[in-house]
């Protein structure tokens, strides 16, 4: 998944909602404008790349080279059976940590953004450790967990080793969305008789949902392309990132790249939306 | 807004009369700062009388605000005990508190519109949904802000806020309303104009106002009574005329409006009143109790516009009065008044209000020799 949700998350509002941030055009002249264009090339190449490769006709084991136009990778999707099944677990695993991520992430980064409290600083650091330490280390020591308690490694331990990872990443976005909510509102829902419950549910979750749901969103990200971590703790399970590493030495059919792009062209979709609905939400 | 609709101004219930809205009953707050023990409110017994506009006066960490909070529940007392109307409210949550607030950022909900953030009080107590609409629309109508219902909170003014505020609070029928500094962020046109309009919602609905700010001018025009407060201590509770005219500390002197203070050991006492001599031509006089002797040292103080500057000539009508020569350090030009700074020969810095009456054409000038006069019931001896 290519898009960035971390983008997605609103800038505090100012007073008015009004935007105060001086305009700027990216298409300057000269040097700038070349620079810029320059960056969005670079970053775009690759998706670019593969979404042509996945209308390639191509007819032997290698999509390396360009054989012609054809739409018909579309039609055989789901042709390669192992590749589907990867897919679909991909999608499960991502769907099911995300969630959990994002309703553990979102206790976790209300409480830090909220309260001080005894150890509420050694927690941040370790959210800070895991998003920090190398997937290599985190994979490899999770394994280690896993086979000293004997469980045996599959969609479970897959699943719990993403959301382990993605928790920190929620936490820390919607802990920024809450240090910057005023703190008197939800004294205001109390005043008026609302119970600690229903102030939570009634006003804090609605003001911080687009954090949470950006949250949730970096999870799904951070799930469905994952390889390193998923490579130690998934057992005999398959994913799609790891049907497609299997796939290197023989091979990536145009199927993947199809895959893959409509998966990045959910995630735009998903952006997008997201934004027209946040800048509408602040026109009306 | 002519008419008051019935249940609003009779608040809604039998009114229990004989207690006091609210009661402080040895009341102590302290903080536990870095290890320390601060005291945010030190022991405070204090009254207020059903449907009175009072108002906590004070500057910034004097305790107001922590006062204001415990009535509403967000802050316990370390001792004694709060009662509304009669009844212990001491540990009781600010949800089950039978009094609303309106906070200083308004604090309205972001996400609910005009009506339904006036509405959320009364769907937490499970009123009927018509009776719901009856009553949001007739607050609004109150707070002037009808037709508005659909509008979200950013879409509207500082001063529409405020209102929905006012509204979201009201409509609740609240045994008091607590106003936190309300009118902080309002620029002082429409800061002056909601002075009005809370006082006229204060009579039209008839419940009591707890007003908390640090703008004596406001606390002065609104209030029925004021308490002044400094470092967690009432310094002195009372009407705004009380207050102003009888200060009961140097705190409350200087707090309140602008006060000149000057000290000095009593020469003599005749009929009442203490003279003090700084020398031969220069003394205050200043009605004093009986208690008051000779070489008793007083601070007395006297207010900027009760005093006459007279240019150059000592004057001959004020020889009943104080009289204390001085040099003019500065002059400001106000339009309606000139304010002088007059280093004074009893060694403390004078300020003088002069009305710029038709005949004022004797100005003095920065470095101009000045008499001050006053006659003596304008000396208030402090801390009596």
């Amino acid at each position: 998944m290519t898009a960035q949700p971390q983008t997605l998350q609103r800038p505090a509002r100012t007073d008015k909602g009004a935007d105060l941030r001086p305009k700027r055009r990216i298409t300057g002249p000269g040097v700038m404008r070349a620079y810029t264009w320059l960056i969005i090339l670079w970053l775009i190449l690759p998706i670019f790349v593969m979404i042509l490769f996945g209308f390639n006709d191509t007819s032997g084991r290698y999509n390396q080279s360009w054989e012609g136009f054809t739409l018909k990778w579309y039609g055989r999707l789901f042709d390669i059976d192992d590749l589907t099944r990867g897919l679909i677990t991909s999608l499960v695993v991502a769907v099911v940590s995300s969630l959990a991520a994002g309703a553990l992430g979102t206790g976790i980064g209300y409480a830090l953004g909220r309260y001080r409290f005894r150890g509420s600083g050694s927690v941040n650091l370790i959210m800070f450790a895991t998003i920090s330490s190398p997937e290599l280390v985190m994979g490899a020591s999770l394994l280690t967990f896993f086979v000293s308690l004997g469980v045996g490694l599959g969609v479970v331990t897959l699943t719990i080793a993403h959301i382990m990872f993605s928790i920190s990443f929620v936490a820390t976005v919607v802990r920024a969305r809450v240090m910057t909510l005023d703190r008197s509102i939800e004294e205001a829902a109390a005043d008026l008789g609302a119970t600690a419950w229903t102030t939570f549910w009634k006003i804090t979750f609605p003001i911080i949902l687009p954090a949470v749901f950006s949250g949730v969103l970096l999870a799904f990200a951070l799930s469905i392309d994952d390889f390193v971590v998923s490579n130690f703790t998934a057992g005999n399970a398959v994913t799609f990132p790891l049907w497609i590493w299997g796939a290197t030495r023989v091979g990536i059919p145009p199927q993947v790249n199809v895959m893959g792009t409509l998966i990045f062209v959910a995630g735009v979709v998903i952006a997008v939306a997201f934004n027209i609905r946040s800048r509408r939400a602040q026109r009306d | 807004m002519t008419t008051t609709p019935q249940h609003l101004a009779g608040n809604g219930r039998t009114a229990t009369g004989d207690h006091p809205a609210i009661r402080f009953d040895g009341v102590v707050k302290n903080y536990l700062a870095h290890g320390e023990t601060v005291a945010a409110v030190k022991r405070t017994d204090m009254e207020i009388a059903q449907g009175e506009f009072f108002s906590l006066l004070g500057p910034s960490g004097c305790g107001k605000t922590t006062t204001m909070r415990m009535i509403a529940g967000f802050e316990e007392p370390t001792a004694g005990k709060v009662y509304l109307d009669g009844r212990d409210v001491t540990g009781v949550t600010p949800n089950r508190r039978d009094i609303n607030m309106v906070f200083q950022s308004y604090a309205l909900f972001p996400h609910l519109n005009v009506f339904q953030n006036v509405a959320f009080g009364l769907e937490r107590k499970k009123v009927a949904r018509d009776e719901i609409r009856r009553r949001v629309g007739e607050i609004l109508e109150i707070v002037s802000l009808s037709g508005m219902d659909k509008r979200a909170p950013r879409e509207m003014s500082g001063g529409q806020q405020q209102r929905v505020a006012l509204a979201r609070a009201l409509v609740n029928r609240p045994r008091a309303l607590l106003l936190d500094e309300p009118l902080g962020a309002l620029d002082l046109k429409l800061r002056q104009q909601m002075q009005v309009e809370l006082k006229r919602i204060q009579r039209e609905v008839g419940i009591t106002f707890v007003y908390v700010t640090h703008d004596q001018g406001e606390a002065l025009t609104m209030s029925d009574r004021i308490a002044v407060m400094n470092a967690g201590v009432i310094e002195q509770l009372g009407s705004p005329r009380e207050i102003y005219e009888k200060p009961a500390s140097r705190f409350v002197a200087g707090f309140i409006g602008t006060s000149n203070i000057v000290d000095g050991h009593v020469e003599r006492i005749e009929g009442g009143l203490a003279l003090l001599n700084y020398s031969t031509q220069d003394r205050v006089v200043c009605p004093v109790p009986g208690a008051v002797r000779r070489g008793d040292k007083l601070e007395v103080s006297v207010r900027p516009e009760k005093i006459d500057l007279h240019r150059g000539v000592p004057p001959v009508t004020a020889t009943g009065g104080s009289v204390l020569s001085g040099i003019v350090n500065e002059v400001v030009y106000h339009g309606t008044s000139t304010n002088y700074t007059v280093a004074t020969a009893a060694g403390a810095d004078f300020t003088v209000f002069d009305q710029n009456a038709a005949n004022a054409d004797d100005l003095a000038d920065r470095g101009d020799r000045v008499y001050l006069t006053w006659a003596p019931q304008h000396s208030y001896l402090i801390g009596v």
